[in-house]
């Protein structure tokens, strides 16, 4: 499945979920009101009208009832609001199951009666909550984290520039430029016509360098390239240029996929990227945005050194810099 | 140079800071001869807008007289020795909200608008002196200033008209004003103004401006109807 489709599906369960969770709350909210407003009628259908403590009881579990309608029906987190009414089913049956064993005839028969009910509910009650609690699994997200172990991450990102296809091509076909709004790249050398050697900063290792070669390009449309050789980190990207709706603006689409090895340069790597990596790509591809569109990566008193401006945060305070703190540039 | 800077909730210090420079190429440097304080800064003061960090130049709203720019900026739009009212949004002027002269929205002006997106689901253009989530800028309150993209937002006063007259366009003058046109006023209409503070009663002649036949002001506090009163709107 692509990550789209398991993305849809984990939506597509978790919705179910909610519907079921809100169901259960109706019924919550319906026993929980007749157990308040009319508790002699209870007790008298469940056949314990002869003991005066359930007239304190029965109230008492219409109000957890009520709770219980409350969580279902207005918290997203279903699976904890569903394991409650679990445990009060629990409370049920130990209740239910003292009261026949204290009565015979028309009473022992109506509480058998009610107790079949009950466990009909508890059944329902379970599989609710067991559902509830896997689709909670299934929807959480992997993080960069998740590949310690190694293994494949594909990131996308998008972005709409105000020029025109060839010349954001132009730009980035012109792999020089990449590292000049990319945050990790250093350098990208032009070797030939498809071939390229690149370098990336720390904390992918010191002095990270691998050979690229272009393996696809469509002027104006499209590029796609690969590491060759033996890169510590094998990736690969594709950039694809695409005309706007707006006849003056392009729509960048990025992917970029990388085989993060295992061991201590996977770990570096999966640190590098932190929880959330597509936030650095988005980050790349705003400072493509400024440099096309405005000439500069923008700079401010507290993200004075462009690209670099994420690894600062807190930032330096938002007022101007001194000349020695200037000269030194990034690496004060 | 002296600035105004945050130094925790509710404090703020007028300190020594070093003059700001030229960083991007299309930057300018202003020195001010007018600053204001926004009813919207006592959000910064009282630690409500997240993201400001003790040593924050605050302001944003300023004007004075150009005295350097980068050699980014197209001479035909600003010179050395302009005297420039600064708006506070900070405009690159070709993003596409630029273009379509939301100049607020700027696509480009915010090195922090990553963090802004993942805070407010959406992002913010850069603002001076308004925390590290619309840029970390450092703002007008201060001797100097520098503002970024200078030739796209500063607008030039070539009139003598005085500061006092003209220092409101940095942000309050145009915030009451965009308040009255929303309401597509018409000759016959009478229009009622609910706080009579300094947005209020820019908005009350803004709506006198666009034609109301009647102007209303409602507050709490008596000098507040008698400055709308003077200014010619009933009380
Ligand atoms: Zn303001
Ligand atoms: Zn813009």
């Amino acid at each position: 499945m692509t990550q789209l489709a398991t993305r849809e599906a984990a939506k597509a369960r978790q919705e179910d979920v909610q519907r079921r969770g809100r169901r259960l709350g109706w019924v919550s909210l319906g026993l929980g009101v007749a157990q308040l407003a009319a508790p002699d009628t209870v007790r008298r259908i469940s056949g314990v009208d002869d003991s005066p403590t359930t007239r304190a009881v029965v109230p008492l579990v219409g109000a957890r009832e009520l709770v219980h309608a409350a969580g279902l029906l207005t918290s997203r987190r279903k699976s904890v609001w569903a394991w409650t009414r679990v445990v009060g089913d629990a409370m049920d049956l130990a209740s239910l199951g003292v009261a026949i064993a204290h009565r015979s005839g028309r009473r022992r028969r109506r509480l058998v009666a009610v107790t079949g009910a009950v466990v009909g509910i508890t059944v329902v009650d379970l599989l609710t909550a067991v559902q509830a609690t896997r689709a909670k699994k299934i929807g959480s997200a992997p993080t960069a984290r998740g590949s310690r172990e190694g293994g494949p991450m594909e990131l996308t990102a998008t972005t709409t520039i105000r020029k025109p296809p060839p010349k954001v091509y132009a730009f980035w076909r012109d792999l020089g430029n990449l590292p000049t709004f990319m945050a990790h790249l250093e350098q990208i050398r032009t070797t030939g016509d498809r071939t390229s050697h690149w370098s990336a900063s720390a904390p992918f290792g010191k002095d990270v360098e691998w050979d690229a070669e272009i393996v696809d390009e469509a002027p104006g449309e499209k590029i796609a390239w690969r590491s060759t050789g033996n890169a510590d980190v094998p990736n690969a990207g594709t950039v694809r240029f695409v005309p706007a709706p707006d006849g003056v603006s392009t729509e960048v689409h990025v992917v970029l996929s990388y085989d993060i090895p295992g061991g201590a340069v996977g770990k570096a790597v999966a640190k590098y990227f932190g929880e959330e990596p597509h936030q650095q790509l988005d980050d790349d591809l705003r400072r493509l945005k400024q440099v096309l569109e405005t000439g500069q990566v923008v700079r401010s008193e507290g993200a004075p050194w462009g690209k670099r401006a994420r690894k600062e945060f807190p930032q330096r305070p938002a007022q101007p810099l001194s000349d020695s703190e200037l000269a030194k540039g990034a690496d004060s | 140079m002296r600035a105004n800077t945050w130094a925790g909730r509710n404090k703020v210090k007028v300190r020594d800071v070093p003059d700001p420079k030229i960083l991007n190429e299309r930057d300018a440097i202003v020195r001010i001869t007018s600053t204001a304080i926004c009813g919207s800064d006592l959000h910064l003061l009282d630690g409500y807008v997240p993201t400001m960090q003790d040593g924050d130049v605050m302001g944003h709203e300023f004007m004075g007289e150009v005295i350097e720019v980068g050699q980014g900026v197209d001479p035909g739009r600003l010179r050395v020795g302009d005297r420039v009212v600064v708006p506070f949004p900070i405009a690159c002027g070709a993003c596409g909200a630029c273009a379509a002269e939301l100049y607020s929205c700027c696509e480009n002006s915010n090195p922090n608008a990553g963090i802004a997106e993942k805070m407010f689901g959406h992002p913010v253009a850069g603002i001076f002196g308004y925390s590290h989530l619309t840029g970390g800028f450092a703002g007008g309150q201060a001797q100097y200033a520098r503002v970024p993209f200078a030739d796209v937002g500063p607008l030039k006063i070539e009139s003598d008209l005085t500061d006092e007259q003209v220092l409101f366009l940095s942000d309050i003058l145009p915030t009451g004003y965009m308040g009255a046109e929303m309401c597509d006023i018409q000759s016959t209409d009478v229009v009622a103004v609910w706080g009579a503070g300094p947005v209020g009663q820019f908005a009350m002649d803004s709506a006198r401006a666009l034609g109301a036949a009647k102007v209303i002001a409602i507050d709490k506090e008596p000098y507040r109807l008698q400055m709308a009163e003077r200014a010619g709107h009933t009380a």
